[in-house]
């Protein structure tokens, strides 16, 4: 399968006040073509800043990406010129925002904000740009486009904003869409319909998407494929099935007993604790002071991926063949 | 450069097998104890402390202050006792900041000066508050009709070009400091109001504040205790930026022959009164109250912005 | 819109009408007659005030026929300056006055906004502290010792401008620099920080995400919305200049409104105070009605708020 894009090693840090916080501290994946790839995670645990790095949105200063690829169609977008990226960002590459109550213009009318991308990328007539824009209303289900490009967005409600939104992503043809929590701002029964629309054009324009989310009920509607990220760090990778299925990292286990299910059988059960500080984060797994089969091995040293399939991977010492000794002694007892 | 020490790059071979133990708890709780929280006031504090500006106003108030209780004390000289001999003696040991066009001392009338502008100011500005918490708590609080009305009313207040008023109050009722005093809080509070109330509305739909309210808790009782703690930041730093717009009113009232007569000190007046004399070189009769009125008003502004960052919520951190 | 608009036009009328009567309570309130203060009034003098104040009438009419007066704007006679009416001083001030006043709204709008939007754009960076540094030294120096600074340093010492009057472009420097400077320190500290605040708006990411020019982004996506707050101290900084020009006249003896508004304080000429206040005001409220139009035709959400009745 085609690979359009590959992060490989990236490290975000962003200069404070307080120090120097190392958002993102050696993140890899992949995203094939025409795929959805989910990025789990907490919020702080470093998704948002991956995403905005392949925007090449990190604001500088504070921010730098400070090592690490990010491979877009083999071109790697941390050497490229602002001016260069900008010829990328919103034609190859678009995004789409958590919140569409304050990711619109107020002092704009729709039609203005979402033909202007499409005017700035190509050479299109005033009547090509109004026809492609009514095209993308009527992709995204805005019924009266016509009408409705005259009007501001507070006279549109949330669910109809975020369908604005992904229009405006969607208008040059993106190859690659970034959602960052798209339905986090949402009614429950609009987020159903915004991910609805999100397979519809998937299919439609077969657009790759990453999808960032804290929610797991949303990736298990939408996603192909599903990263876990904690502390800047993707700590478990692989299919939809593997990771509902067979999790191997117990932040992962955590994540999904903390979701409320309807066949499950114990209790809900959030994870004690908070995220580690990222100004000085833990020479080992930082997962350690809060999970709750921690070793000693794992608070003095991160532990390397193991691969459990070709697409399942997972960084945590139980995958040790002496903690598997452990373990089971611990059963025996 | 870090990265290459990581270690990620360990072999885990190497790792020795003593480490594969599970963790004891009591380590693990340990480090699960967040960060101490630092209370709301504690918190502006150490972040006022670092901004160098707004400490630097603290200091120079203070010493302001200081100077205005004890400065008229010190000195051997009287404010108003006119002296023709001694007329525009430049500064000297004798006379540190020099004498005016009545041979006064001018160290001496800064300091009188001094009392009058920091008594202005603070006058003004806790009259402003008093009156504008109370209008704008109950604005805010009972919202609705009483809102309403009580909104459209500072509404048309707020368009009433106050030093206007201000002046024809003077010019009716005579300067005096009390008439300034009165004339500049008749439109004052305007602003304050809106503060609290924009800060009452908010916060009054906090569940902390729905709660009590459920518990049958008395309504003068949840403005106290509820409410009012919580709106103090932004009343703060808008008393800290009333105090040099009173200092600056006085001073202008007194330029333009409203303020305290003559022969009272008040920087305004001794600004007026040494218009003419700088022209003829005698510089000092102007600077002196002239740089303290725009240090005091520098350092209010500084310290009401500094308030104003460590005060935010928003900035915490 | 409409109602939005009839709402602050009825309050404008209300504003008006509270300082109309609070003139006239307050100079027959005054002790003794305010048109015979020091007996040095003449009597011709005398007989046209009786006539345009109607003293001899009950106080109700005298209020009712004061009102009439004002609204047809005649202010009547002044008690220092026989043979002349309040109109004749601000027919001839006002010309003054108002391009002093002009100038100087022109130079600070223009000089602060282009300060806050530098100082928001490098952020924390020199320009940001240089701005910011003249912007606080701008709030906290009174325009009158300015003013004397300015001329004794400019005009006395150095002699680059005239020291006074109102003549020529290089006689407007000055006074307009003292004028000017205060709310063009007011406005470069709102631009800087509404900028700031509009720049971290996801609205701006979203534009920057579209792969918009920086230069689209901030004219187009932030400058309009970092300049909404602007509008609307307008009116306040209006009322700062007006204020602030009754000295600058004073100082820079130019014969405008501000200093025979001040002159007739100082001589206590009751009729001029009281017509000078009178036009001041309605002149400001004029003028901040048109600013909340303007706002509100700028602002689309106006409408929306003002139907839900907030």
């Amino acid at each position: 399968m085609e690979k359009i894009l590959e992060v490989k090693d990236l490290h975000v840090t962003f200069t404070t006040y307080g120090g120097t916080v190392q958002a993102v501290r050696g993140v890899d994946f992949h995203l094939n073509k025409g795929e959805t790839l989910a990025i789990v995670g907490e919020s702080g645990c470093g998704k948002s800043v991956t995403s905005n790095a392949i925007m090449g949105l990190i604001p500088n200063p504070p921010g730098k990406i400070s090592g690490g690829k990010i491979l877009f169609k083999g071109k790697d977008l941390t050497k490229l010129q602002e001016k260069k990226m900008r010829s990328i960002r919103g034609v190859d590459i678009s995004m789409i925002f958590q919140d569409p109550m304050t990711a619109l213009n107020p002092t704009l009318t729709i039609g203005t904000q979402l033909m202007e991308g499409l005017k700035q990328h190509r050479k299109v007539s005033d009547k090509e740009a109004k026809k492609r824009a009514l095209e993308m209303m009527d992709l995204v289900g805005i019924p009266n486009p016509e009408e409705r490009m005259k009007q501001y967005p507070h006279q549109f409600s949330g669910g109809m904003r975020q369908r604005i939104v992904i229009a405006i992503a969607l208008i040059c043809e993106p190859e690659l869409l970034i959602a960052d929590e798209p339905t986090t701002a949402l009614d429950v029964t609009i987020q159903a319909q915004i991910l609805e629309l999100f397979e519809k054009i998937q299919e439609v324009t077969g657009v790759s998407i990453i999808l960032i989310t804290h929610d797991l009920g949303v990736v298990a509607k939408i996603a192909d494929r599903i990263a876990v990220m904690y502390a800047g760090k993707i700590i478990e990778t692989g299919t939809k099935r593997e990771i509902f299925y067979k999790p191997q990292h117990p932040y992962t286990r955590g994540l999904l007993n903390s979701v409320p299910r309807l066949d499950a059988k114990g209790k809900l059960k959030p994870i004690d604790g908070t995220p580690p500080d990222l100004f000085s984060p833990p020479k080992g797994c930082p997962f350690t002071a809060r999970c709750p089969m921690a070793m000693e091995v794992c608070n003095k040293i991160y532990p390397s991926s193991t691969t459990i399939s070709d697409s399942h991977s997972v960084d945590c010492w139980l995958q040790d063949e002496r903690a598997k000794q452990l373990l089971a002694t611990m059963v025996t007892n | 450069m870090k990265r290459n020490q990581n270690p990620q790059h360990y072999n885990q071979k190497n790792v020795p097998d003593e480490w594969f133990t599970w963790r004891k708890k009591d380590i693990r709780e340990q480090e699960l104890v967040a960060r101490p929280s630092l209370s709301y006031w504690k918190d502006a504090w150490r972040r006022l402390r670092k901004n160098f500006l707004a400490m630097s106003g603290i200091v120079f108030l203070s010493l302001l202050v200081l100077m205005a209780i004890f400065g008229p004390i010190l000195s051997p000289y009287d404010a108003n006792t006119q002296v023709l001999s001694e007329q525009y003696q430049p500064p000297s040991a004798e006379h540190w900041f020099g004498t005016d066009n009545a041979g006064r001392d001018v160290f001496t009338r800064t300091w009188y000066g001094a009392r009058i502008s920091l008594f202005v100011g603070f006058m003004a500005a806790l009259i402003d508050v008093t009156i504008g918490i109370i209008w704008g708590g109950i604005s805010g609080y009972k919202g609705g009709r009483t809102d309403n009305v009580m909104m459209r009313i500072i509404e048309i207040l707020y368009g009433i070009p106050y030093l206007l008023v201000v002046i024809l109050l003077l010019v009716v009722l005579g300067p005096s400091l009390s008439t300034i005093i009165i004339a500049l809080t008749v439109t004052g509070w305007v602003g304050m109001a809106r503060i609290v109330r924009g800060q009452v509305m908010q916060i009054k739909n906090y569940e902390y504040v729905l709660a009590s309210k459920s518990f049958g808790t008395k309504t003068p009782r949840i403005i106290r205790r509820g409410l009012l703690p919580n709106t103090m930041g932004p009343i703060i730093v808008q008393m800290t930026l009333t105090v040099p717009s009173a200092i600056f009113a006085e001073a202008f009232l007194s330029f333009i022959g409203l303020g305290i007569s003559s022969p009272n000190a008040s920087w305004g007046v001794m600004a007026n009164d040494s218009l003419g004399a700088i022209l003829s070189g005698n510089w000092w009769t102007l600077f002196f109250p002239a740089f303290f009125i725009s240090f005091t008003m520098f350092a209010f502004n500084v310290l009401g912005d500094g308030l104003q960052d460590a005060l935010d919520p928003k900035l915490r951190k | 819109m409409l109602k939005y608009i009839l709402k602050k036009l009825l309050i404008m009328v209300l504003t008006l009408w509270i300082i109309i009567t609070l003139t006239f309570v307050l100079m027959v309130s005054v002790p003794g007659s305010p048109f015979n203060s020091e007996g040095n009034s003449n009597e011709i003098v005398q007989q046209n005030l009786e006539r345009h104040y109607n003293l001899d009438k009950p106080i109700h009419v005298q209020y009712l026929l004061y009102l009439k007066s004002v609204a047809t704007l005649d202010f009547g006679p002044s008690i220092k300056q026989p043979n002349q009416t309040v109109n004749d001083l601000l027919g001839r001030g006002f010309p003054i006055s108002a391009e002093l006043g002009l100038i100087t709204i022109i130079v600070a709008v223009i000089s602060g906004i282009i300060l806050g939007i530098l100082a928001a754009l490098r952020h924390n960076g020199v320009i940001d502290y240089l701005a910011m540094g003249i912007a606080v030294l701008g709030i906290s120096i009174p325009n009158f010792i300015l003013a004397t600074l300015l001329i004794q340093k400019l005009a006395v010492d150095w002699e680059f401008f005239p020291v006074a009057t109102w003549k020529s472009p290089m006689h407007m420097v000055l006074p307009v620099l003292a004028l000017a400077t205060g709310p063009m320190a007011i406005i470069a500290r709102l631009t800087r920080s509404t900028m700031l605040e509009v720049l971290t708006q996801d609205y701006i990411k979203m534009a920057r995400a579209k792969g918009l020019t920086p230069w689209k982004i901030i004219v187009k996506h932030a400058l309009r919305n970092a300049l909404m707050p602007v509008i609307t101290i307008m009116g306040t900084l209006l009322a700062g200049i007006m204020t602030g020009s009754f000295v600058i006249e004073q100082i820079f003896a130019i014969p405008g409104m501000g200093k025979y508004f001040v002159e007739s304080i100082n001589h206590r000429d009751f009729p001029v105070i009281m017509g000078t206040t009178v036009f001041y005001s309605a002149f400001l409220i004029v003028m901040l009605f048109l600013v909340d139009i303007a706002y509100g035709i700028l602002d689309p959400r106006i409408k929306v708020t003002k139907k839900e009745g907030e």
